[in-house]
């Protein structure tokens, strides 16, 4: 193989120099503000309804491990069932060869075009570029998907991918390609998608979906939305495609229960979202008469290799972390360079590439303050900060012997000594002949790759190791 | 040969056991028929309580051209058109509208399920039509969304329905009418 991994953007630069140029953007931050601060209200409002949030965010961790430490059996569980009830099962290795799975699927079909549900697995994998390439064109059918679509734009969000777009922006993508007048009214926009989408889904010969959850012991698949256009997708075409993840199973019916509670109120705030479908293979004479199940792998097995890092393979991709983010509300999601951004971005995007040598990798577990919030609204408690500081720990280690491992050890041996020590302190104070107001906002390289997204408080100009034997000693 | 060596990969990473989930959330809630009525219509769907569906129907839809699978033979009012399939998808595009029941509701949450039983038909029945008109039986509505999946037969094909097609994908606010039918109206029988 050797491929690159497309979870992550080709030619982004690192999350630092992308979001020096993202906090430049006036615009961006007012449109981030607006859409986490109303959706982390309205979120918390739906939790606080619910007596038992916290024992369902410890059932979900724990189904969710479980289903981590017998992979290989539940998946082969799944298997079983779903081509007991006429589906077909297929495995992938990587992106490349989920892709190719997808293409040869569509043309067996004999179609040239085929409509989406948004997914995160087929963002992941670049499924719609790899298509274009094989002369099928991938419609989305999801309203934010959608705008990123027509604006030939990139994702920004995990659930809202258009989430750094205000109405007034999506009015004049709307206008502009779908040759259409109509105003900034969100109701007016939803209609207008409806209109341009209806004969798609009514013609379209097959569909391309994810999947939020499979049943182990059922077969069945689990695709939650809003819109209709999962329903549309899911029900009209002959042919239904899905991809998702290996993670993405529960054991039992039953533990449907859990999740059905969690993700709604964590993702879209609302106590259950507008449409959930449940299929297991195919029924006749009800749906797609043709259904192909592919099971990504796609770094997840090097994931669950790592005990600290492979909590994130809990993720059901609520987004209920990235809208709590305060790195993530100014920076917004393109900055992480990957359709995974926000704090779960920063810790699986790296894991799925798993190469600390790259750069925008190695740079992303230091996209975060490690507040914490982002542990304390997880649905399934994936303790992002402790695997943040894991990773960092990574991404130094695969750095070798650079000017800071150096100079680190050039501070150990100043450190050594006390005399040393007041040396280097002394001529450290000279340091305040180049700050302004208290503050250094540039230091001369190597100092400058700290300056270049922090301030350094001026040195005083006495230790207080030498004012307190000029004032204390004896 | 993917298979294999996903499976050896899994094999390879060496998770250990975890311990059993603790199932200590609530499995049922105060449920009924009003709590379900108000969560609803919280969702802007409409909510009529009544007895007499019939009744109820004759108000609500004369002059319609409404798709009808198996429903009880006392719904199909006169003064409707009623369309029985087989139907085409343009057919079902061209209805006024859907009646239907249900397999089973929920309290807590204001959704209705569909499984593809009596009188619910296929799922594109209730899919492409404009508007749906859905009579919920009170011995059908659960409690919480665990009373409601044990109800459930997960192998039929199921369709969760909660308040009427919406999108949060504008500004992050809901928004009520997208694909789905965008007028969603609920007759619960006491």
């Amino acid at each position: 193989m050797g491929t690159r991994n497309p979870v992550t953007w080709l030619g982004s630069p690192t999350f630092p120099k992308a979001a020096r140029e993202a906090l430049a953007d006036t615009q961006l931050r007012q449109n981030l503000r607006k859409a986490t601060g109303t959706i982390r209200g309205r979120r918390a409002a739906a939790v606080a309804e619910m007596t038992d949030w916290e024992n369902l965010r410890l059932a979900g961790e724990a189904i969710k491990n479980d289903v981590l430490s017998r992979l290989d059996t539940l998946l082969v569980q799944l298997e079983e069932a779903v081509t007991a009830r006429g589906g077909v099962v297929h495995w992938a290795r990587d992106a490349a060869e989920a892709n190719e799975i997808v293409l040869r699927l569509a043309r067996e079909a004999g179609t040239d075009e085929v409509v989406k549900v948004k997914s995160m697995a087929t963002a992941e994998i670049g499924l719609n570029e790899a298509l274009e390439a094989g002369g099928v064109k991938a419609i989305e059918t999801d309203l934010a998907e959608l705008i990123v679509q027509l604006g030939d734009d990139r994702p920004s969000h995990i659930l809202v991918p258009a989430i750094h777009r205000n109405r007034s922006e999506i009015r004049d993508i709307f206008q502009r390609r779908m040759g259409i007048s109509v105003s900034d009214e969100p109701a007016e926009l939803a209609e207008a998608a409806r209109r341009y989408l209806r004969q798609k889904f009514l013609t379209t010969r097959v569909a391309v979906s994810g999947a939020n959850f499979a049943v182990a012991d059922t077969g069945s698949i689990v695709v939650l939305e809003s819109e209709g256009n999962g329903r549309m997708c899911l029900t009209l075409p002959e042919t239904l495609i899905t991809v998702m993840g290996i993670e993405k199973l529960v054991p039992t019916w039953q533990d449907l229960e859990v999740f059905l509670q969690l993700l709604p109120r964590s993702s879209t705030a609302e106590r259950m979202n507008p449409y959930t479908s449940v299929w297991t293979g195919v029924t006749p004479g009800d749906g797609p008469s043709s259904f192909h199940l592919i099971l990504l792998d796609n770094g997840r097995t090097a994931t669950l290799a790592d005990s600290v890092g492979r909590q994130a393979l809990r993720c059901i991709r609520c987004s209920a972390c990235l809208n709590v983010c305060p790195v993530y509300e100014r920076t917004g999601g393109k900055s992480y360079g990957s359709v995974y951004p926000g704090p779960i971005g920063a810790i699986l995007t790296p894991q799925l590439v798993g190469d600390m040598h790259d750069p925008l990798s190695a740079s992303l577990p230091y996209a975060s303050s490690l507040c914490g919030a982002c542990f304390e609204v997880c649905p399934v408690r994936i303790d992002i900060p402790q695997v943040l500081t894991h990773l960092r720990a990574e991404a130094v280690e695969a750095k070798g012997r650079t000017a800071e491992s150096i100079a680190m050890a050039a501070a150990a041996w100043v450190f050594a000594s006390a005399s040393r020590y007041e040396r280097a302190q002394k001529l450290g104070s000279l340091a305040r002949f180049i700050a302004r107001d208290g503050r250094i906002t540039s230091l001369p390289w190597p100092g400058s790759k700290w300056t270049s997204s922090r301030d350094v408080p001026a040195p005083p100009a006495e230790s207080f190791r030498s004012w307190w034997r000029k004032n204390r000693g004896s | 040969m993917a298979r294999d060596e996903i499976l050896r990969r899994i094999r390879a990473a060496r998770v250990p056991a975890a311990a059993p989930a603790i199932r200590n959330y609530n499995r049922t809630g105060p449920g009924g028929v009003e709590l379900f009525a108000e969560r609803v219509a919280d969702y802007r769907a409409i909510v009529h309580v009544v007895t007499d569906v019939p009744a109820k129907l004759r108000e609500l839809l004369p002059g319609k051209r409404i798709v009808a699978p198996d429903v009880p033979s006392s719904w199909l009012i006169d003064g409707v058109e009623w369309l029985r399939d087989p139907l085409t998808i343009d057919e079902l595009d061209g209805a006024d509208g859907v009646l239907t029941g249900c397999a089973v509701a929920i309290a807590d949450t204001g959704t209705i399920v569909l499984d593809g039983g009596e009188a619910q038909g296929r799922r594109a029945l209730t899919l492409l039509p404009d508007y749906h008109v859905c009579v919920v039986r009170a011995d059908q509505v659960a409690a919480s969304v665990p009373e409601a999946l044990a109800r459930l037969e997960p192998t039929r094909p199921l369709t969760f329905i909660s308040g009427p097609s919406a999108t949060s994908d504008i500004e992050l606010n809901r928004v009520e009418g997208v694909h789905g039918p965008r007028t969603l109206e609920v007759l619960i029988v006491t």
